[in-house]
């Protein structure tokens, strides 16, 4: 993918004291021709509202976005019409919890992609094996750990065969031992090839899958490059600070 | 000590302090007259359940739809929904019957034979104002990720809402609903001051014609009983059921 931001900008207003935060401070970024772009840096940087821009589930204030020379739209009909073709994984609470591993699965295909229910259980038949969820597919979100909930959240963004997947910090809610099934998936998809987005505390991990990282912070790009030259050669001393306290930590 | 004899020692103790006042007070039972009047109370039962039935529904519709209201970003919807259901929640149902019937329905020139149509509207909307703020709650126990995740899938906004939050508010509010279910019986009972021919009105005439007044209004007792009991066992059965299914 390419992907294209030029001076976004977004702010939130609190109705109850009428004053507006700005998050996105004029943000711009241009990748290259990348599989995958992570994005790094501290908490309230802007970096998962920038996610959400780009998953089309806000609209920024100014400023616009364009992966491979196309501009995301701002009419709500539209960018579900994008929404659809692209999937999204948030931190938790991704599955309806009303519904079985399976019908999560389900949904978006029978509902949203117009695929029978024969078609749409044939389609993540597969998926599930490959992921070894197959046992998993028949139990309720409340029965599986929170890593089996994410790689099924994952799963659920990937069936419907998107462009490109937005993980939003998907192992932050978990222990080590889950994160490190999730993250294995995710390597996994870089190795066949899915384009996505990720926004991680995972340097290491950052190191691993990223074809770029971005940093940011203060609602900004503090830092963009090439993975290694990033994490090896970065002056910048925010970015140093940074990896030198996530390293460690 | 089991469950089913804690129960039983309770409803013994009951029955004995039941028993005790009622031969203190040397009554003279006279329950052959009532026994008469059986089919009365049969009607009269009947009628209740169906009232209370078609009450719970319409109750059930405008409940959501004011809850819905409830949220609503407009300022002007949800000042209507509030104010809805302050001046419902904050008045007797008594008076709401008797303006619904002496004022409104006699403002639209409605016959008597349409007194149960207004009589299940006025408790309707006495029962929707109480529904209103329990779906108001189960819609607000939705968290907001599950609305992200509906629209990251790409789903409209009103399969957002069949799809994913009316399934799981509903299984949030049944509990409750059941509660007022009970509620509802019990309130229907006022239904007689507009002349509607429901169990307690009914018991009410066996009372005048029979001047047996215990042995009219214990049937009452034991007939409501008869539809609340179950229904809160219900309830509490629903609460345990879905308390596991949280995520």
């Amino acid at each position: 993918m390419n992907l294209v931001i030029h001076d976004l900008v977004q702010r939130f207003d609190d109705p109850r004291s009428g004053r507006s935060t700005t998050v996105l401070d004029g943000l711009s970024l241009a990748t290259g021709e990348v599989q995958s772009l992570v994005l790094v840096g501290p908490s309230g940087g802007g970096k998962s509202t920038l996610l959400r821009i780009l998953a089309g589930l806000d609209v920024p204030v100014t400023g616009s976005v364009t992966f491979e020379g196309v501009a995301l739209p701002r009419d709500e009909e539209l960018l579900r019409g994008y929404r659809r073709g692209v999937g999204t994984v948030f931190q938790a609470y991704n599955l309806f919890p009303h519904l079985t591993a399976m019908d999560n699965l389900l949904l978006p295909l029978v509902h949203v992609h117009g695929l029978t229910d024969t078609e749409a259980r044939r389609r993540v038949a597969e998926p599930l094996e490959r992921f070894g969820l197959t046992a998993h597919a028949h139990k309720r979100p409340a029965e599986l750990s929170g890593g089996q909930k994410q790689r099924i959240a994952i799963l659920r963004a990937l069936v419907v065969q998107p462009r490109r997947l937005f993980l939003d910090e998907p192992t932050s809610a978990l222990d080590p031992e889950m994160t490190g099934e999730v993250l294995d998936m995710i390597d996994d998809l870089k190795r066949s090839g899915t384009e996505f987005v990720l926004v991680t505390h995972e340097m290491g991990f950052a190191r691993r899958v990223a074809d770029e990282i971005a940093f940011i912070a203060d609602g900004r790009v503090a830092a963009h490059a090439p993975a290694a030259e990033f994490l090896d050669r970065c002056r910048d001393p925010r970015v140093t600070s940074f990896l030198a306290r996530t390293l460690h930590a | 000590m089991p469950r089913w004899l804690a129960y039983l020692i309770v409803l013994a103790l009951l029955s004995a302090a039941g028993v005790w006042a009622f031969a203190s007070l040397d009554m003279n039972w006279n329950w052959g007259v009532v026994w008469d009047y059986r089919a009365a109370f049969w009607q009269g039962w009947w009628m209740t359940v169906l009232l209370s039935l078609a009450s719970l529904l319409t109750s059930s519709l405008i409940g959501v739809t004011a809850a819905m209201m409830l949220r609503s970003s407009m300022p002007l919807v949800q000042a209507a929904a509030r104010v809805y259901v302050e001046l419902i929640r904050g008045t007797p149902l008594l008076v709401q019957l008797l303006i619904g019937w002496y004022v409104v329905a006699a403002a639209l020139r409605m016959g008597t034979d349409q007194r149960y149509l207004v009589g299940v509207l006025v408790l309707s909307l006495f029962s929707g104002a109480y529904m209103a703020e329990i779906f108001r709650g189960g819609l607000d126990a939705i968290p907001r990720a599950q609305i992200d995740s509906a629209r990251a899938i790409g789903l409209t906004p009103w399969q957002t809402l069949g799809l994913v939050v009316l399934p799981q508010a509903v299984r949030i509010v049944l509990p409750s609903v059941a509660g007022q279910l009970v509620s509802l019986i019990k309130d229907s009972s006022l239904l007689s001051v507009i002349s509607i021919a429901e169990f307690t009105f009914n018991a009410r005439n066996v009372n005048s014609a029979t001047y047996s007044t215990l042995e009219s209004y214990l049937p009452l007792a034991v007939g409501y009983l008869a539809l609340t009991l179950p229904l809160s066992a219900l309830s509490r059965w629903l609460e345990r059921r879905f308390r596991y299914e949280a995520a």
